[in-house]
């Protein structure tokens, strides 16, 4: 089979060779160095499925159990690898399928192309088989979306579909073609899109305010980093380390920036929001300037806003300026790409220890450890927690594996715990809180990163929400570690209840399945942990293991997760029990 | 914060699609749009919303970040009332007996500065343009008489100030 260039050089050449819209889609995807897409097929798709077997050798298809299953799959993969993931369905509820997993990448900032086949032009809003209006349906939760209703329009709009996903703050972007322009042949010739004159992707940065920024840090006493998933997307770990270090700075992240600086850095204190660490959320409302570094002010961040760090100066370094004042206000916003607005405010700043005030980190951190963390990690009860299962993978991996999450308990749980050495390992619906995130989204990072431990660690009840995708899994031998910690609980939802709703236990009771049973269904290598005794030997089996494997273990089921910042409280308000 | 009259101006492309995804946004912070117009603007190829709506500063600001960063959206501004010129525009539909038996109607007519679009057997057009309070003012006239179709268009609006799309286009073709 001839190779795109080969097929491209022919199309300049032969400006009247011909291909069809649907084998144009595929020069599209492999022109934008695609080479793996998951999806499911269907009437409206199915001339593009027809490529897909010809280009069979260049482009891996990956045949997910559920549309929404190959959302978090590109997912996790756009998020391990930094490039751009892609999901294809077919028309009506193949494409409202990919609705949840469009949303979770919008909130997040994944970048990711959604292919939806549509009925024939003719048929548009005739109410025909499996028509649903996914345009309309997706234009909330995607950053931009266009119905393709000619094969001519295909070369243009895919390459301002990539551009568009990856470029300044990424995101979902969907594009809908209509299975006329499937079958109709025309002249292909494909440019990669440079810029779009209504879109101003990355702001540039403005020397005042980095001189402004640069003195408020310069003269702080009490200076304190949050930063979040822009660091991360701007590629910028090396240049907020250096900032941290040189100005002495310590620094927190928000769950989406986890991992960007390596756990065990004397200067990364740990984690802000809801379950986040004692010391961080209770020292926002101490620090003086407050240094806000690619994250939003979510509100599982801030906790009550009129509470939240009103003493401090608060600097903001955000790449889209709908984020500037959204939710707090910023006394100076830096507009403009992580990397090089650090690069540049780098040399503006003094050298700095702040050694009292990272103290303060210190003990509260000691506070927390007797309250919390030991009994967490080191557990005299008998049951086992789902702390000391992290720790323990900690220690099989050498904190050095992909740690994708649900949503839930164990999430907390494992962002708290897990340890990480090396950027992009933590995987997890932050903003959208998708239960059945975990199993697809571990798929897509470890073929994302096949160098990479991948370990999905998942609760009893969003496991079930897409527990199809071991399908996927056994068909393909992707080597993912799963760890389902069961409760027999919707975990979070009952701690809410026992908190906030006078241990009234509405519906969060889990009457589950042999899950071991059911991997051994899918010839999935398989076991079952309720004794501590068990527990390190079979974690460091099932990470030697160079094949699937899944792992349930059963923990106490009335855990909570503490600290815990109530809903609507302040983060000074943090609860340690 | 208090609730203000605000006029959103948006230069766009025109594109299918673009106003659904601008209402959204007002849909997910629940928030009424008062008054929709679009239409062409100054440039060529380029599309003007003109949306109003009242709510507080903080949510218009906040709206306006959110239409800006539309794709296709090339520049979005909020105006209070004070920093634009804006105006309305109404049609009344009336039945044309009143012109001879109603003196009166010949009278507000005149006042109203308002215009006869049309005339015919059975009804006339009478055409106004202004202020949404001289428009009403123009309806409350005229309703004891009885009005056969009435309607009114969104606001439109130029604001006080300068807007440099042209510039920001141009500076894009560089």
């Amino acid at each position: 089979m001839e190779t795109v260039k080969e097929r491209q050089t022919e199309t300049k050449k032969e400006t009247t060779m011909k291909i069809s819209g649907a084998e144009a889609i595929i020069h599209c995807l492999l022109a934008e160095d695609v080479d793996l897409v998951y999806g499911y097929p269907g009437g409206a798709i199915m001339p593009v499925y027809d490529e897909f077997y010809k280009f069979q050798d260049k482009l891996t298809h990956i045949l997910t159990r559920h549309e929404q299953g190959a959302t978090h799959a590109a997912q996790g993969y756009a998020r391990v690898s930094g490039r751009v993931g892609v999901a294809i369905a077919t028309s009506g509820p193949g494409a409202t399928n990919l609705v949840t997993g469009l949303a979770d990448a919008q909130i997040d900032s994944t970048p990711m192309v959604c292919i939806t086949g549509q009925v024939p032009r003719h048929l548009l809003g005739s109410d025909a088989f499996q028509e649903t209006d996914i345009i309309g349906i997706s234009t909330p939760v995607t950053k931009w979306n266009y119905q393709i209703t000619e094969a001519s329009e295909i070369p243009e709009i895919m390459a301002k579909a990539f551009y568009i996903a990856k470029s300044g703050r990424p995101g979902p972007v969907l594009i809908d073609i209509t299975k006329n322009a499937q079958f109709e042949e025309f002249d292909f010739a494909y440019k990669k899109c440079k810029g779009v004159r209504s879109y101003n992707p990355i702001p540039k940065p403005n020397v005042g305010s980095l001189e402004a920024a640069a003195a408020l840090i310069n003269n702080a006493k009490k200076p304190f980093i949050v930063w979040g998933q822009g660091v991360i997307l701007g590629q910028a770990e090396e240049e907020l380390k250096a900032i941290i270090e040189k100005a002495g700075i310590p620094a927190a992240w928000t769950i989406m920036g986890e991992s960007a600086i390596p756990t065990s850095h004397p200067l990364n204190v740990g984690m802000v929001g809801m379950h986040g660490n004692y010391g961080p959320n209770v020292l926002t409302n101490e620090c003086d300037v407050l240094i806000a570094i690619g994250m939003r002010f979510d509100d599982r961040v801030t906790g009550k806003l009129d509470e939240y760090a009103t003493q401090a100066k608060v600097i903001h370094f955000e790449i889209d300026p709908a984020e500037i004042n959204k939710n707090v206000a910023a006394d100076v916003a830096v507009l403009g790409n992580s990397k090089e607005t650090l690069d540049l405010i780098l040399p503006m700043l003094n050298h700095n220890k702040h050694e009292a005030w990272h103290n303060k980190f210190k003990e509260k951190y000691q506070i927390e450890f007797d309250a919390v963390i030991k009994n967490d990690i080191h557990p005299t009860k008998e049951k086992l927690t789902m702390g000391e299962v992290i720790e323990e993978i900690n220690i099989a991996s050498k904190n050095r594996a992909v740690i994708v999450t649900d949503v839930g308990q164990h999430q907390m749980i494992a962002c708290r715990y897990a340890k990480f050495e090396q950027s992009k390992s933590n995987i997890t619906s932050g903003g959208l809180g998708t239960m059945g995130f975990a199993l697809p989204a571990a798929i897509g990072a470890k073929q994302g990163a096949m160098d990479r431990e991948v370990v999905a660690i998942i609760g009893d009840g969003g496991y079930q929400m897409t527990i199809q995708e071991l399908g996927v899994i056994f068909q393909h031998q992707i080597p993912v570690k799963i760890v389902v910690l069961n409760n027999d609980h919707l975990g979070m939802v009952r701690q809410w209840q026992e908190l906030f709703f006078n241990k009234r236990y509405a519906s969060t009771v889990m009457v589950n399945p042999d899950f071991v049973k059911i991997a051994e269904g899918y010839h999935i290598e398989s076991k079952r942990v309720s004794e501590r005794k068990d527990l390190k030997a079979t974690i460091q089996e099932m990470i030697a293991s160079d094949k699937p494997y899944f792992l349930e273990v059963k923990v106490e089921q009335e855990d909570n997760v503490f600290p815990m910042i109530p809903s609507g409280a302040s983060v000074s308000e943090v609860r340690l029990k | 914060m208090e609730k203000q009259w605000f006029t959103i101006s948006v230069y766009s492309e025109n594109n299918v699609g673009l106003l659904n995804r601008i209402s959204g946004i007002f849909l997910k912070r629940h928030i009424n749009i008062e008054g929709l117009n679009v239409s062409k603007s100054e440039i060529d190829d380029v599309s003007k919303f003109t949306i109003v709506v009242h709510t507080t500063e903080k949510w218009v600001h906040n709206i306006v970040g959110q239409i800006e960063k539309q794709i296709e959206v090339i520049k979005a501004f909020y105006h209070t009332d004070d920093e634009t010129i804006y105006q309305e525009s109404a049609l009344f539909k009336i039945a044309s007996s009143l012109l001879f038996d109603e003196r009166q109607i010949q009278n507000i007519i005149k006042e109203s500065n308002s215009q006869i679009v049309t005339v015919s057997r059975d009804f006339f057009v009478l055409a106004k343009s202004g202020r949404r309070s001289e428009i009403n003012e123009m309806h409350d006239l005229l309703k004891p008489y009885g009005i056969m179709q009435f309607v009114r268009s969104g606001r439109i609006s130029v604001s006080k100030e300068e807007m440099k799309i042209s510039a920001m286009l141009e500076d894009f073709q560089e």
